[in-house]
């Protein structure tokens, strides 16, 4: 059929029709070239006016050649980077079920609020009568952190979970220090389901570790822990609820456990979202947690931080925090930025970051709490822990459960039993998502599981997307086992780029970008 | 609340499915009491327009840069940003995504690394960068740390010229790890003698340059007589617009180079989220911390890239891995290569240019003022002046006129002695009537 200009309308007859593009782009997705190969050394995207001349102070530290880095024009730069953003997936992409990583909605609210001057144009240093703000900001966030985990204390500089795994195992160390037993209590218990990050931290910090075997349930027994217990045991570094999705049921023993034998127990808070306005970790026995406001506290994962890892701590270990920190004198705020102006009663164990934290992700994190206020945390809480068990539900008779006795809290955990056989592996499963148009979920993590799949839907999805991706992974579960076997080991079919040679980079790493010499020059 | 997407009804459906009765079955395993009933003590839900309100009102108490004359530095710079780049790293795509566990859908976030590592490797000179750490402060201890773990030795020795709390965030690692610190004292005006500390058990030297106090620092013959015991040399840069005009810290020898990055694309921000730059010789390379991104190629035939060497990484080593980090600083890092690939080398050397220019002319009229005296020999945008009066006080009067005239050196190390000594930093955003007015503000002041 024509229109009277004589523009087809429908599709003509070869349409289903597959062509190879002489381009190598397909429509939206484009080929798009390294910075270096399409930009100058003499272009610039910025205008800047040359000085009057002047008498340089840079005595004989003058730059005597060009750094070699090319420039590019302002809509090059935008085409190139909009381009690149074309390649990932992201949260409002669609369905981002990473277990462990809490990948809920962004309010853009957030970062609105983030971007007051009041907030993003102000420097650590400048005078403190000068930031108020700054500091409500922080007195705020910390008031909310307490009272949502029952703790008497928060450090808030450290910049990411890692970074406050550390914080807190410093104030473990510093309190053990303070006891005398600094030379002889040096080593701190992990389960083997633990994140990686628990034995690094704890290896940083001077700590030797011993591992806790994990039990066939998925969760760590008490007398596990009490057997292990001795005047050498510093800490346990326990993550709850844990890695396999178990609130550990036997939290409370063991804190008391490691009480009586001397000892601390820090609470890695990576699941905090399970259990907001449900339980509190003060109530717990917890010591030291830290908080990641990237997940619990939706501030952006920004393809991989930054982030902000406040620690709260208890009583016991409430006077050895770091400096800087906030202390309230007859009513109004001081901060406080070296030990030795520390008042009374306090022995910071040193500093974690040159200023005062990630301020950008407090805004974030504060705006998201005033928000959702008491009732909307519980409310996401309840409704993250709903959509993990609906989708365990709605899948446990096609895939295996490796601990169906414990009700899952946040997130769902699959082994790959159910794929013996059908030769398609847990990341050849994982792959195919991609196809479908999700983003896979946690594979092979937690450790304890063979081929783990940890499927965190978080509270941002509707009952209608929750459906959609129960009825897609149904499709692809009987798909596995059906003999379709290569729409699984040959995916992603339909990506930007199919499945890379992670051995080949790691073989022969090529970390950065060098200019091809010309053949003849090469070959000298 | 307008987040979340479940409908009552929706719940009881899920409810059903599940087979439970209500919400708190699936909480069974939490202990007996410790399952909250009451509501915690805290404000309601506020709709969008009721938090605008509160927050611009806690923003409202604080003084912003752009709205004074402010010439604050010392680790932090006010830099003019192009509005380009803060509109691209609020894509979706980028700001929602994570780290790139999935390659294939992730070659945006895994490009721009790759883009990122070669740009910072270019600027510091150096063969090889990571894929960003936190930010500079933290990345000196990770590179002391390192350094250890090349030389086999302990000792790290640290120039009076590194910034203050940089010095503090290596000494309390250090502590924890049982390592030792040598720190030298205060270094004003760059004359001390750190060769004659360099020994046959010292794992690595850390000096800055521009330092603390704004003086730029030959790092060649400390770089030799490091190498020549067995050491390292450590770089440490927290202005990295310096590096558009002074030479780089690996043309002068550095193993191993750490910088703050915010100057390039970030905000302020109260000190943080920044961006730390951390860049070695390859030959180094498996003993560095943090994400790498490496080039490869897929099914296809088809260049892509990925994270690689990960089995240095707490989530494949466990306790012997090289750090404990796990995120890098993504946002901050495309921040970071957005701005710097829109400067370009010509850009940048044009910024460090006027930087530098506007901070002589800053110098100059300082210098003629009675009670002032510049101290630096050499600087690049940044120098310290010694006052008649306390630096602290001299401030704080200053900012009730509209200036933020600097830092005390006194806040970054009291108790030292040099309480009449104020940093000044000064960047392309200082106009001529912020010089006039810091000058005829000082003036009234001293």
């Amino acid at each position: 059929m024509l229109n009277r200009q004589g523009r087809p309308t429908q599709a003509g007859e070869a349409a289903s029709e597959q062509h190879a593009t002489f381009t190598g782009n397909k429509a939206l997705q484009q080929i798009e070239p390294l910075i270096f190969e399409i930009g100058h050394h003499e272009t610039t995207g910025v205008d800047i006016d040359a000085p009057a001349p002047f008498k340089s102070r840079l005595g004989k530290h003058a730059r005597k050649d060009g750094i070699g880095l090319p420039g590019l024009s302002e809509p090059e730069a935008m085409r190139h980077y909009v381009r690149l953003s074309q390649k990932n997936y992201g949260i409002d992409t669609g369905l981002f079920p990473l277990g462990s990583c809490t990948m809920k909605h962004n309010a853009r609210l957030n970062e609105k609020m983030a971007r007051l001057p009041g907030f993003s144009d102000v420097h650590p240093l400048q005078p403190v009568s000068t930031v108020p703000g700054a500091l409500d900001v922080m007195l705020q966030l910390s008031h909310y952190l307490m009272t949502l985990t029952g703790m008497p204390a928060v450090a808030l500089s450290p910049k990411a979970g890692a970074h406050g795994e550390a914080c807190g195992m410093m104030a473990i160390k510093a309190a053990i220090a303070a006891k005398g037993e600094g030379a002889t209590r040096n080593v701190v218990l992990v389960p083997e389901s633990a994140h990686g990050t628990n034995p690094a931290t704890a290896a940083l910090i001077g700590f030797s570790v011993k591992s806790v075997p994990a039990r066939p349930d998925g969760t760590v027994a008490v007398e596990d822990v009490k057997a292990l217990l001795g005047p050498e045991i510093a800490a346990i570094m326990l993550t709850n609820p844990n890695t396999c999705g178990i609130f550990e049921p036997q939290i409370v023993e063991i804190a008391a456990a490691m009480h009586e034998a001397g000892a601390y127990f820090y609470c890695d808070g990576a699941n905090f979202n399970a259990i907001v306005g449900k339980a509190k970790p003060g109530d717990l026995g917890v010591d030291a947690m830290h908080i990641n406001l990237h997940k619990t506290f939706s501030t952006p994962h920004g393809g991989g931080g930054p982030g902000a890892g406040p620690v709260v701590l208890s009583q016991r270990l409430a006077p050895y925090a770091p400096v800087p920190f906030i202390h309230i004198e007859s009513g109004k705020p001081r901060l406080i930025e070296n030990k030795d102006d520390a008042p009374a009663g306090n022995q910071p164990f040193g500093r974690m970051t040159a200023f005062h934290g990630q301020m950008g992700m407090y805004v974030r994190a504060l705006a998201y709490m005033l928000s959702h206020g008491s009732d909307g945390m519980k409310q996401a809480s309840e409704d993250a822990v709903l959509n993990a068990n609906y989708i365990r539900a709605g899948l446990s008779d096609l895939m295996s459960l490796p601990f169906p006795d414990h009700p899952s809290m946040h997130e769902a955990l699959f082994d790959d039993e159910w794929l013996k056989g059908t030769g398609v592996s847990t990341l050849d499963f994982a792959k195919a998502m991609i196809d479908e148009g999700y983003h896979p979920m946690t594979v092979y993590f937690p450790l304890v599981v063979h081929g783990a799949m940890l499927i965190e839907p978080t509270e941002s999805e509707s009952k209608a997307s929750l459906d959609l991706f129960i009825a897609t992974l149904r499709d692809l579960a009987m798909a596995a086992q059906g003999n379709d076997k290569t729409r699984f080991t040959a995916a992603p079919h339909h990506a930007p780029i199919r499945r890379l040679d992670e051995t080949r980079a790691a073989r022969q790493p090529v970390l950065k970008w060098v200019k091809p010499q010309p053949i003849a020059e090469a070959a000298e | 609340m307008r987040y979340l997407p479940l409908t009552d009804t929706d719940r009881l459906d899920m409810l059903a499915r599940i087979g439970v009765p209500d919400v708190d079955a699936l909480f069974s395993d939490v202990p007996a009491g410790k399952l909250l009933t009451a509501p915690l003590d805290l404000p309601r839900a506020k709709g969008e327009l009721e938090v605008e309100r509160i927050m611009g009102r806690i923003a409202a108490k604080s003084i912003a840069a752009s709205s004074v004359a402010f010439f604050v530095g010392a680790g932090a710079y006010k830099h003019h940003v192009p509005a380009t780049v803060d509109h691209l790293i609020q894509r979706s795509e980028f700001l929602t995504s994570y780290t790139p566990y999935q390659p294939e859908i992730a070659q945006g976030t895994l490009q721009y690394l790759f883009e990122f590592q070669t740009q910072v490797a270019a600027l510091t000179g150096m063969e090889v960068a990571n894929a960003s750490m936190y930010d500079g402060s933290t990345g000196t201890g990770e590179a002391v740390l390192m350094a250890h773990r090349v030389t086999k030795r302990r000792k790290a020795l640290l120039s009076g010229g590194l910034h203050p709390h940089y010095a503090e965030v290596v000494k309390t690692l250090s502590e924890m790890a049982s390592d030792e610190v040598v720190a030298l004292k205060p270094d004003v005006a760059a004359t001390e003698d750190i060769l004659a500390q360099i020994d046959d058990e010292t794992s690595c030297v850390v000096v800055q340059s521009p330092d603390v106090f704004g003086n730029l620092r030959d790092l060649a013959p400390i770089a030799a007589k490091a190498q020549a015991h067995g050491a390292l040399l450590i770089a440490v840069v927290t202005e990295v617009v310096s590096l558009g005009a002074i030479t780089s810290p690996g043309e002068m020898g550095a193993d191993i180079v750490v910088g703050e990055g915010q100057s390039i694309g970030n905000a302020l921000n109260f000190g943080g989220p920044y961006v730390g730059l951390f860049a070695a010789k390859s030959k180094y390379v498996r003993q560095m911390p943090g994400r790498l991104c490496g080039e490869t190629v897929d099914a296809d035939g088809q260049r892509g890239f990925v994270l690689t060497l990960s089995t240095r990484e707490q989530h494949i080593r466990r306790d012997k891995a090289t750090s404990n980090i796990c995120t890098n600083s993504g946002l901050c890092v495309l921040a970071f290569t957005i701005h710097m690939t829109l400067l370009g080398q010509a850009g940048l050397s044009r910024l460090a240019e006027v930087n530098h220019a506007n901070a002589v002319k800053l110098a100059d009229m300082l210098a003629g003022l009675k009670g002032v005296t510049v101290l630096n020999e050499s600087f690049f945008n940044e120098f310290t002046v010694k006052l008649s009066k306390p630096a602290a006080e001299v401030v704080e009067a200053l900012a009730e006129k509209g200036v933020l005239a600097g830092v005390p050196v006194s806040r970054l190390l009291p108790g030292a002695g040099l309480d009449d000594l104020l940093i000044v930093a000064n960047t392309e955003v200082n106009t001529d009537d912020d010089r006039d007015a810091f000058v005829a503000r000082l003036r009234e002041v001293l």
